[in-house]
């Protein structure tokens, strides 16, 4: 994994402005979380499952907060009940920044059928999301799905895949 | 004592308090629109399992405010890792009451675990929760609403539903104007 990648999304994170993050552990985000958990301006909140960490950002939202989840997209489908009767219901909006598994490159097999439902999931569920192709595009994308989600109220993905973790460019 | 009951009590205390109430998916948001609306109440209209989430997202975003979410049983059944957050991150201002009464009340009473051998209180200690308290009186709920500001409150009830108007307002209403209360610096 490529410092250089984690460090591009934590920077455009903050410019973003949020302040609030729950996580739910993948190895691509292993040096995001850390950067996000060493932040005195951001209260970071490890959650046991995605759909309870939608909760706890629905709350911190209520509260005034700029919040967002990092996690895998396994945990998506966890998550869709929350993201449509919670978020999509009272307009809660949330950046969610996704490790794109089980697409080109993955090397476990239980990860390839939600990686190809990710998208047609999100899709289908009316949630915007970005698939950047390289870290400037990232950086652009996630300081837009954050601001899109502020003004439509409504949960934004940002797609990470394997190789944006990789590379160094 | 009926579910109700535990939340004429519990909702009093709020508005005494001023404090921030978050209400579970169901008849129990029905039953404190009805007992004692305020602005200052959130009633969750979907999401099952999340109060006690949404709660603790709240506290922690707003810790010089005093948040109390009125959770079920059959709700913190779905969500119970949400306990061991709440142990880890021990926010002082955040009280969680679950009101158990041994069955899904809002789908027609099929029981749940707690009217077998499945024991919250034991479960949020087990959690790592330092303060859980457990009643079956109204009048040791009224004290520990006076003396407990942290932690799990588990209340047994007896099943049973009020005859109670569906909630009016729209999730739209709800969520602003609970925001603004949460923005404003009032506490009372």
């Amino acid at each position: 994994m490529d410092d250089n990648s984690s460090m591009a999304v934590y920077k455009s994170m903050k410019k973003a402005g949020v302040n609030f993050v729950v996580s739910v552990p993948c190895v691509n985000l292993k040096d995001l979380i850390y950067m996000v958990n060493n932040d005195p301006e951001i209260l970071h909140i490890p959650v046991t499952r995605e759909e309870e960490g939608i909760g706890v950002c629905a709350g911190a939202y209520l509260g005034g907060k700029k919040t967002a989840i990092l996690m895998q997209n396994s945990g998506l489908g966890n998550s869709i009940n929350a993201l449509a009767s919670l978020n999509k219901l009272y307009g809660i909006p949330l950046l969610m920044i996704i490790s794109h598994r089980g697409v080109e490159g993955e090397q476990v097999c239980a990860q390839v059928p939600m990686g190809i439902l990710t998208p047609h999931l999100l899709e289908a569920m009316q949630i915007q999301f970005f698939m950047p192709s390289s870290k400037s595009e990232a950086e652009d994308n996630i300081i837009e799905a954050m601001s899109t989600a502020l003004h439509n109220k409504s949960p934004v993905a940002v797609l990470l895949k394997i190789g944006f973790w990789k590379s160094v460019c | 004592m009926l579910r109700i009951d535990a939340i004429n009590i519990i909702s009093n205390k709020a508005k005494n308090d001023g404090s921030l109430l978050i209400s579970n998916i169901g008849i129990p948001s029905k039953e404190l629109y009805y007992v004692c609306d305020r602005e200052r109440n959130f009633y969750m209209l979907g999401s099952m399992g999340l109060a006690s989430s949404i709660g603790l997202g709240l506290s922690l975003a707003k810790p010089h405010r005093h948040v109390i979410t009125i959770e079920g049983d059959g709700s913190i059944l779905m969500n119970l890792g949400s306990l061991a957050t709440i142990a880890s991150q021990k926010p002082p201002n955040y009280l969680l009451i679950i009101i158990d009464n041994g069955t899904y009340g809002s789908t027609g009473d099929e029981p749940t675990a707690t009217s077998l051998y499945t024991d919250l209180a034991a479960i949020a200690r087990g959690a790592g929760i330092r303060e859980v308290y457990t009643t079956k009186t109204s009048e040791y709920l009224i004290q520990l609403m006076n003396e407990v500001k942290s932690g799990v409150i588990v209340v047994k009830v007896k099943p049973g539903n009020a005859e109670v108007p569906n909630i009016d307002i729209s999730p739209q209403t709800i969520l602003e104007r609970f925001m603004e209360e949460t923005a404003s610096n009032i506490d009372k």
